[in-house]
């Protein structure tokens, strides 16, 4: 049978497919896609509702921003009650720099923009050269002239005084710069074939993530000074200093170790066939691979303790939190505590927030040559 | 057959540059400085102790305390013991860990599930909830909380009661609890056989399952198994219903159960910090699971519930339960925070022995000992959970 001809038909052509972009289908999809969507939209419109007008009107409407300290009573004895934003107003150089003397507070400005910038110069990839290492060297030495005085003409001020967010971000900074290079030893230790050093990271690591801080900090300000040789004493910024860097590294050197693990062990055995020593291995193969695998574990912990050097106040420090007690025992302010707390959660907030975006940007950053695409 | 070669004989090489003794070397080197180290630091200890007086050992663990604590279930009287005052701390930090992991859990899950709704709004709510509150310090969030419970609530004149019978005011929360009869053994009794009967149940579903290939309901039959049992031991036990209503008397509300401010503080701050954590968990985990095993149990034709019961869940635990463990872990220790709001946790007992005392090294050992057990039983049994949900491989 001799094959038919293929006969073409044309077919009505089909509509256009819905549209996906614009406003309105992307309220559909978003919104209005089923039931219990729109369920659930109306009960958060609802809710919304029902919460925002009152925060707006007690936070922006109603609230005081001078530090007028009548207005503030009046605003929160008023039947629409106002928030008294002037506490900050009013107390910003206490919360902000604890009880370092006041004419002398532009020494713990300067210290901390440079401690900032350094920071910010640290997070910048195309400074990570060798000079770097001096910079924090420079800086670090400035904030501790610049802070302490008694040298270059600068009165001395003793570390009792000291608080504030010079004190957060001097606890945070030297903590993790001492912990990080602890850390990678003490997971390196972890991993060694070696049982004695192998048992010694373990019971270090293990003993220190099994108790809370606040414990670390206790034995770390009532221990240390039975620690020490007859007749000498040791400065309890720099125990309680020694006490969160111990307790840091701790918790890094678990993050380090998840590294460690994940990489390939073909990658150790292709290094020593090269003919690479252990140090070169490490530090020139695996360590490079082991520290990007974990960066956002990593800055986790860097957030956390950010985080934790706030329980200093525990101890009676005054770092920001502290600080803000002190603020706030001022008989005349204390009805407004509410304010100032949120004030310096707002601070904690900001860069907590910038270092986990941070993280965000650098995994992504770091991982562009092992990336698919 | 060719008998296998014997082993190479072991070479020693003991020479100065070979591994075996230069590891040898190095372990003895650690060892000898951690030693070293510690001996030092006791004997300054020992020396310092003795020139100012402190004396030391745990004998003051009998002695009369002397404190009283402002909350416990165990009552407790200034007059007994420290230990026992270390025991009360104990529990009443264990009673704030136990209840805080369970809320925080239910939370989190919630919250965690929340962030990858398709309704934007969901989304971008939870969303928020999860930056804000990690983003802060616990210990400022206390204080919040502590503010808020403590100097935004009515006082107790003017307690608001959403319940009849439930005061919420400044002085905490006190509610009706049922007064503990002889005749409520009857109804734990038929909770027990209603456990009893739940779990036969699901064991011969599963056998069914194995040997027909069908398969029957099982929670629902179990629960109201649980359930019904419960009632008809609370009915054969003469329906107790004795209840201890809390009453408003001329200064303070007496009866009943109640929660101070402090406890509600550690527990609101604690279940919604940890909360924030355990929902980027929870996401993370179900994200784990790759798209194709939805497309695969749409295959299969099974329904969304069955997707999400048989394929999904086991896969996405296996991801979430180790983390997860490790912030009940968290939640335990952050607990000791509880000593800024004045909450009598085990820290805050320590410390007030330790200032009464001076047995500053044995209070912190003694807290470090409590947490590490915690911790260790806690692991302990977290593991034995994951092991059960680990990869079954051939």
């Amino acid at each position: 049978m001799p094959q038919q001809p293929y006969v073409f038909q044309t077919v009505a052509s089909r509509p256009p497919p819905r549209p996906v972009g614009g406003l309105l289908p992307w309220i559909q999809r978003n919104l209005l896609d089923g039931w219990t969507n729109v369920l659930i939209t109306l009960l958060l419109i609802a809710l919304l509702a029902l919460a925002v007008p009152p925060i707006v009107q007690w936070g922006v409407l109603n609230a005081v921003f001078g530090p007028d300290n009548a207005a503030c009573r009046a605003a929160a004895a008023a039947t629409n009650t106002g928030a008294c934003w002037g506490v900050v107003a009013e107390k910003y150089r206490l919360i902000f720099f604890g009880r370092y003397p006041y004419e002398q507070q532009w020494r713990p400005m300067v210290a901390c923009a440079l401690m900032i910038g350094a920071i910010a110069a640290s997070c910048y990839r195309p400074f990570w050269r060798g000079w770097l290492i001096g910079l924090w060297a420079l800086v670090l030495g400035a904030f501790f002239i610049l802070m302490m005085g008694g040298r270059f003409g600068l009165v001395p001020v003793e570390t009792s005084r000291w608080g504030g967010f010079p004190l957060t971000v001097m606890l945070s900074t030297v903590s993790l710069l001492i912990a990080f290079p602890l850390a990678i030893l003490v997971a390196l230790g972890r991993q060694s074939k070696m049982a004695g050093i192998r048992t010694i990271c373990v019971l270090y690591v293990e003993l220190i993530r099994g108790v809370p801080l606040i414990s670390v900090l206790f034995m770390a300000s009532f221990m240390l000074p039975l620690f020490m040789p007859q007749g000498s004493t040791i400065d309890v910024l720099v125990r309680v200093l020694i006490g969160m860097t111990l307790f840091t590294a701790a918790y890094l050197a678990e993050v380090v170790r998840g590294g460690l693990q994940a990489l390939p062990k073909g990658q150790i055995e292709a290094a020593q066939s090269l003919g690479l020593g252990y140090w070169q291995t490490t530090f020139k193969v695996v360590l490079p691979q082991a520290l990007r695998l974990v960066v956002p574990a990593t800055m986790n912990t860097f957030i956390g303790a950010f985080k934790d050097t706030s329980l200093v106040t525990i101890v009676s420090l005054y770092d920001l939190t502290g600080a803000l007690q002190l603020a706030l025992g001022d008989a005349d302010w204390r009805k407004f505590f509410f304010e100032g707390q949120l004030f310096v959660a707002a601070i904690y907030f900001v860069f907590c927030y910038a270092m986990s975006r941070y993280s965000l940007w650098i995994e992504r950053h770091l991982n562009t040559g092992t990336r698919r695409q | 057959m060719k008998p296998a070669r014997p082993a190479p004989p072991k070479k020693r090489d003991w020479s100065w540059r070979s591994q075996a003794l230069r590891s040898v070397l190095y372990q003895v080197l650690a060892l000898a400085l951690v030693f070293s180290a510690g001996y030092y630091l006791l004997g300054n200890t020992l020396e310092n102790m003795r020139l100012r007086g402190i004396k030391s050992g745990f004998d003051f663990i009998t002695q009369p305390a002397g404190f009283g604590i402002g909350e416990s279930i165990i009552p407790f009287d200034s007059a007994e013991s420290y230990g026992k005052a270390f025991a009360v701390g104990l529990s009443n930090t264990l009673r704030v860990a136990v209840v805080g992991i369970v809320l925080a859990t239910l939370l989190g899950t919630l919250i965690g599930i929340g962030r990858l709704s398709r309704n934007v709004l969901l989304r971008s709510l939870c969303g928020a909830y999860v930056e804000f509150f990690r983003n802060v310090p616990l210990l400022l969030q206390l204080f919040i909380w502590y503010f808020i419970l403590t100097e935004t609530l009515p006082t107790i004149e003017e307690a608001l009661r959403p319940l009849p019978g439930v005061f919420f005011s400044k002085n905490g929360l006190q509610f009706p609890i049922p007064v503990w009869s002889d005749s409520h053994v009857f109804t734990l009794a038929g909770f027990g056989l209603g456990l009893l009967g739940a779990w036969l149940w699901g064991r011969q579903t599963r056998q069914h399952f194995e040997a027909t290939g069908r398969s029957r309901p099982v929670w629902l039959p179990g629960l109201l198994l649980i359930i019904g049992m419960g009632l008809l031991g609370w009915l054969a036990g003469g329906s107790p219903a004795a209840l201890d209503i809390p009453e408003k008397s001329e200064l303070n509300v007496v009866g009943g159960g109640s929660v101070t401010p402090e406890y509600m503080t550690v527990l609101v701050g604690l279940t919604i910090y940890t909360a924030a954590y355990i929902a980027e968990i929870v996401r993370g985990g179900i994200q784990a699971v790759p798209f194709g095993q939805h497309e695969a149990s749409a295959a299969l034709g099974l329904s969304r519930g069955k997707e999400v019961r048989l394929v999904l869940l086991p896969q996405a635990l296996r991801v979430i339960i180790p983390p997860v463990t490790s912030q009940f872990l968290n939640l335990t220790k952050n607990s000791s925070l509880a000593v800024a709001v004045g909450y009598p946790d085990l820290v805050s007992i320590s410390t007030t022995s330790l200032n009464q005392t001076g047995r500053a090294i044995e209070c912190i050992a003694l807290i470090m000992a409590c947490y590490l057990t915690l911790s260790l039983l806690t692991s302990w049994f977290m593991n034995a959970y994951n092991r059960r949900s680990l990869l079954k491989e051939r």
